[in-house]
């Protein structure tokens, strides 16, 4: 019983993270109808950024904040150079230069941070916690982190919700040529979109990063979870996003601990299946176009 | 309709035959060796053999030197270089200088096919060093026999490399998992005995075969749980939950450090402290230390990662890296000229010391060898060098050292505790323990060729 | 027919060079799987990351095949394509409602969880390391025949009796369907097409290449392991696909020279400068990324579609080459006019 416990605690910290790869992914699709192959690769690089800042300067939050802005303008960088000429042309050639990016960024990170292992810190106390003699199988940080993911998932929504940024952001993924009728400059709220995304990519970086070292290919196995996730939950639904990690997190906790961990993905590929049967557009799916 | 349609069947057509013929031309030929007179003092140095110029001696290898394998592994080759530099600086091998060319494999077997093929067949390597990995050499091994390319000193502890009449080519040099897990295991049945003891181990060739060796010598009865874990998934707490609910007071890790480190944290997570041996492999003190830092520093105050690795059990097969050993002192001295950047871990001892007994070997394979004077030199026997115990090469033994020492970290390094164990990968074969003495470094840093 | 003979004789004149009969071997079963996925996404226009999956299957039914059954080699591959053109037959069922972005995520996770199969029953698949493939050049050719020129020959026979069935049911009736299903579903179910059928179809035609350029790598290789179709392989791909033009089989040949070709000719360069270790191994792979970026902005159709504009360019513009045949874009974008999910189902890629 206390096993189950500590399984499910587990599941969750880790489910947290591939939530907020999910979101990333979810702000993006949204905005621009593409999927960012990259994310992992962005994550990657703005906790190497981090790392860096951490050493040079000490202090864990100074790296921490610059890591987020390293995302944001990474994510608004990569939209306007790379991702923003390949608008109007066949979607899948923006797949292929998300993952033109990602390779680029891994062989950057090789040859500018060297391929070993780097140790990254944890903001808190690694040391579990107990509650009456009971190690519950999580520490200071797993909660740092779940607070730290739920956190940036509320001001995102109060954001898209209650200011006019939000609604401009909002209008311009529904109708985009309405909105710029409306004279908001759509661009402008694509590469917003694509910066916050970023920094949510670096955020999920920072936080899972002690418990898989930094190193070029770090965030692949992360990433591809967290798409996952996100398809579970369903690419148009934020909701959907954090409950298809936490969903996947917990479910791949109990298959290590109950079956076997080499069936972890496989069980991953047995839940996403029969999510989609019943689902084709995931859990939360909007409407279905009415076939006539 | 159809003439635009032949015209571009044409164009591809031209195109095609283009290509290919561009890719024809543009193939490098072999290195073509000119016969000179070089005036040595002894026989003149003639090109002997593929990959042997009067001038030098090319080997290849293949190393993961990126993708999720590549941390750690990756230091082991420019190590070795490093080495191979200093030979070639004080006379080279008869003169001759060693041209190391290692190609990345990714650690993807269908890469492995691919670049140990050009370096045979393009490059004209001489022979095949130190390729690295179990599955990714597996790739390689039949074609390498086939190609009669001596396949020296593969890193990996597969016993699998021990077939003198299937892969005659083929030898191991580091302590096989086995074998280590024997010595492991021997030493867990002595210093606990009664206690419950719980494996954790990569579930792959490695840590299978290191509890092969393992069950050989540790009573089943002892053995209350086996928790195995894959590299792509670092969420290993399911793992560790189930070892603590276990009861296990000793862990046995058949662990990469990367996973050693995690187990440790996952330990910490849970308030769960048993004794910990891990293997060899994963078990470097500063990689170990490396990777804990972070961690160590949570109090506040400014201890290193060493702190949580003080008290894990392991074995050695290598010196420890103390300034106390001749070893240390002579490759610290390579690498502080050579690669002063990387860290002086584990893994660079290791590219050093395996590259010491290459050179060792191609001493004594003799001024003008051949393929199979290497080979054969080889199975003559080769000593130990910097290993603490013998190599098992003969004619019909291809495995490398054949025995380590159990040690316990403290304060960074490992302290040797009791003498060195040898064995043999039999599950009844016994370990005895190792009445020769260390080699001492010598001092010119080059092994003497009259081994 | 012109390519065939202009392919083989290209070919005969290089076996000088072992290791460019190795290459060519690469290439060839690279097609293979390409000519697939190319036909798969881009005719059918249903996206898949996991074909390395489905080279999986065929490269370890051959395996088995050779090592338990012993049969000759011309059934192994037969098998080995029939058996992944049935599982391609099951997951294009599964995912015959899939569109876009879930279709993707489905298979992409196939392709990394399939080959964690092996692992987990390593008594039959041989565990991390995998299977041994033994492929010896058969008795009539003489003892001195290379075994890397009959690697080479037997790729490229395959490959180019797999393009030779793409291309007539590309321009077959079944192929006609693939187009119609894939530029606009609803007007083809209209029209009577059953559509969830044709995308199944085009998954098990999928499925079957990638099948017999999975059984090609296991006698090219010689070991059938996880390591080897990790979802790097699916990826590389796609990439291929898209990069030659997608929805072309000449453009599945450009793109496989580009995948197994540029990184090796740029580890040449880099390691010829001297490069440090951790350097020169990432520069390919900077130069990969480098590649696909820019090939994406600059020739959206692919390299097929670029050499057909220049071609055309060239010609003169009495040459109406119809170059929506072999590069098509692979659906029409709904336009931003259209509302998103909140109203109707957008579809990203079909």
């Amino acid at each position: 019983m206390v096993e189950f416990l500590q399984f499910t605690l587990g599941g969750i910290v880790f489910g947290m993270i591939y939530a907020a790869i999910a979101l990333s992914l979810v702000l993006i699709w949204r905005g621009t109808r593409l999927l960012n192959f990259a994310q992992g690769g962005m994550a990657m690089l703005t906790t190497y950024i981090a790392i860096e800042v951490i050493y040079k300067t000490h202090s864990y939050w100074a790296g921490f904040v610059i890591a987020l802005v390293a995302g944001l303008i990474l994510g608004a960088a990569s939209e306007l150079t790379v991702v923003r000429p390949t608008a109007g042309k066949p979607e899948l050639n923006s797949v292929i230069v998300t993952i033109g990016l990602l390779i680029l960024f891994e062989g950057l990170a090789g040859i500018f941070f060297g391929g070993q292992y780097r140790s990254f810190p944890a903001a808190f106390s690694v040391t579990g916690l107990k509650v009456g003699g009971t190690p519950l199988g999580v520490s200071r940080f797993d909660v740092f982190t779940v607070a730290a993911v739920l956190a940036t998932t509320l001001i995102l929504a109060v954001l898209f919700r209650y200011t006019t940024a939000g609604l401009r952001m909002r209008a311009a993924a529904f109708n985009a040529t309405v909105a710029r009728l409306s004279g908001i400059r759509v661009a402008r709220v694509l590469t917003v979109g694509w910066a916050l995304a970023g920094l949510l990519g670096a955020l999920a970086g920072v936080l899972v990063t002690p418990s898989t070292f930094l190193y070029p290919n770090s965030m692949d196995a992360i990433f591809v979870l967290g798409f996952t996730a996100a398809v579970i939950g369903g690419l148009d639904s934020p909701v959907g996003a954090v409950v298809g990690g936490l969903l996947l997190g917990v479910g791949l906790s109990y298959v290590g601990g109950y079956l076997n961990s080499d069936l972890t993905s496989l069980v991953a590929l047995g839940v996403l299946v029969v999510v989609l049967m019943i689902r084709p557009n995931g859990l939360f799916a909007g409407a279905r176009m009415r076939r006539v | 309709m159809k003439k635009s349609q032949r015209l571009r069947w044409q164009a591809a057509a031209i195109m095609t035959s283009a290509l290919l013929g561009v890719a024809a031309c543009s193939s490098s030929g072999s290195s073509s060796s000119s016969s000179s007179t070089s005036s040595s003092s002894n026989a003149a140095l003639t090109a002997s053999a593929p990959g042997i110029t009067p001038t030098t001696i090319t080997i290849g290898s293949h190393q993961p030197l990126t993708g999720p394998a590549a941390p750690g592994y990756s230091e082991i080759a420019p190590a070795s270089t490093a080495y191979f530099d200093y030979v070639n600086a004080n006379g080279g091998i008869y003169g001759r200088k060693i041209v190391y060319k290692y190609l990345d494999d990714g650690y993807d077997p269908t890469k492995t096919a691919s670049v140990v093929r050009q370096l045979v067949l393009q490059d004209n390597i001489y022979a095949l060093f130190n390729g690295l990995g179990t599955p990714t050499h597996l790739a390689a091994v039949s074609f390498l026999n086939s190609e009669k390319v001596p396949d020296v000193f593969v890193a990996s502890g597969c016993e699998c490399w021990n077939a003198p009449s299937t892969y005659p080519e083929t030898f191991g040099w580091q302590l096989d998992y086995i074998s280590e897990g024997k010595i492991l295991g021997q030493y867990i049945k002595q210093h606990f005995a009664g206690e419950k003891v719980g494996y954790f181990y990569q579930n792959d060739e490695f840590g299978q075969d290191g509890v092969k060796g393992l069950d050989d010598e540790i009573p089943a009865s002892m053995v209350v749980s086996k928790q195995s874990y894959v590299t792509t998934n670092v969420n290993i707490g399911p793992q560790v939950a189930a070892l603590r609910a276990s009861g296990a007071k000793v862990i046995v890790s058949f662990s990469i450090p990367a996973f050693t480190a995690l187990l440790k944290l996952g330990m910490l997570k849970l308030g769960y402290n048993p004794t910990l041996t891990v293997s060899d492999v994963g078990s470097d003190p500063i990689t170990l230390g490396g990777l804990l830092e972070a961690f160590a520093k949570q109090a506040g105050a400014t201890v290193n990662g060493n702190q949580l690795t003080n008290g894990i059990i392991t074995d050695e097969y290598l010196p420890a890296l103390s300034a106390s050993d001749s070893w240390y002192v002579l490759f610290k001295k390579i690498h502080d000229q050579y690669e002063p950047k990387a860290p002086l871990d584990g893994n660079f001892f290791y590219g050093m010391a395996v590259a010491y007994t290459f050179v060792q070997a191609m001493l004594k394979a003799g001024r003008n060898p051949t393929r199979a004077d290497l080979t054969n030199a080889i199975q003559g026997g080769l000593p130990q060098g910097p290993m603490v115990a013998p190599f098992a090469y003969s004619s019909t033994n291809h495995l490398g050292v054949t025995g380590a020492y159990m040690g316990i970290i403290q304060n960074g390094v490992v302290v040797q505790q009791g003498s060195v164990l040898t064995t043999d990968t039999t599950a009844t074969g016994p370990i005895t323990t190792y009445t020769g003495s260390e080699e001492q470094a010598p001092a010119s840093g080059i092994p003497s060729a009259s081994s | 027919m012109a390519i065939i003979v202009a392919a083989i004789v290209a070919f005969l004149s290089i076996k000088l060079n072992a290791f460019r009969d190795f290459q060519i071997a690469e290439i060839a079963v690279e097609v293979t799987a390409v000519a697939g996925l190319t036909v798969l996404t881009g005719l059918s226009g249903q996206i898949s990351l996991g074909n390395g999956a489905f080279m999986a299957i065929g490269a370890y039914a051959t395996a088995l095949l050779l090592l338990h059954l012993n049969w000759p080699f011309y059934l192994v591959l037969v098998f080995a394509g029939a058996v992944t053109a049935v599982a391609g037959a099951v997951v294009g069922i599964a995912a015959a409602r899939l569109h876009g972005p879930y279709l993707a995520g489905a298979t992409l996770l196939l392709g990394v969880a399939l080959p964690s199969l092996a692992l987990a029953y390593p008594g039959i698949f041989g565990g991390d390391q995998g299977l041994n493939v033994v492929f010896t050049t058969p008795a009539f050719l003489g003892v001195n025949f290379p075994l890397t020129r009959w690697q080479a020959w037997v790729s490229t026979l395959v490959a180019l009796i797999v393009l030779v069935l793409l291309a007539n049911l590309a321009q077959s009736r079944i192929g006609r369907t693939w187009r119609a299903v894939r530029d606009n579903e609803v007007a083809a179910a209209l029209d009577g097409i059953n559509v969830a059928a044709a995308r199944v179809r085009a998954f098990v035609v999928s499925a079957a290449s990638a099948g017999l350029a999975g059984a090609l790598l296991a006698i090219v290789t010689g070991l059938v392991a996880p390591g080897g179709f990790t979802i790097t392989l699916s990826i590389a791909l796609l990439t291929a696909a898209v990069i030659g033009g997608l929805g072309s089989l000449a453009g599945a040949l450009w793109g496989s020279l580009v995948i197994v070709l540029v990184p090796t000719y740029v580890t040449d360069v880099a390691t010829s400068q001297g490069l440090s270790s951790s350097v020169g191994a990432n520069i390919p792979i900077v130069a990969y990324g480098v590649v696909l970026i820019l090939v994406m902005l600059v020739f959206p159709q692919g390299i097929q579609g670029g050499l057909l504009r220049l071609i055309s360019a060239f010609l003169g513009p009495d040459q109406k080459s119809r170059t929506r045949r072999t590069a098509p874009t692979p659906h029409v974008t709904p336009s931003a006019d259209q509302a998103p999910a909140s109203q109707h189902e957008k579809e990203g890629f079909s």
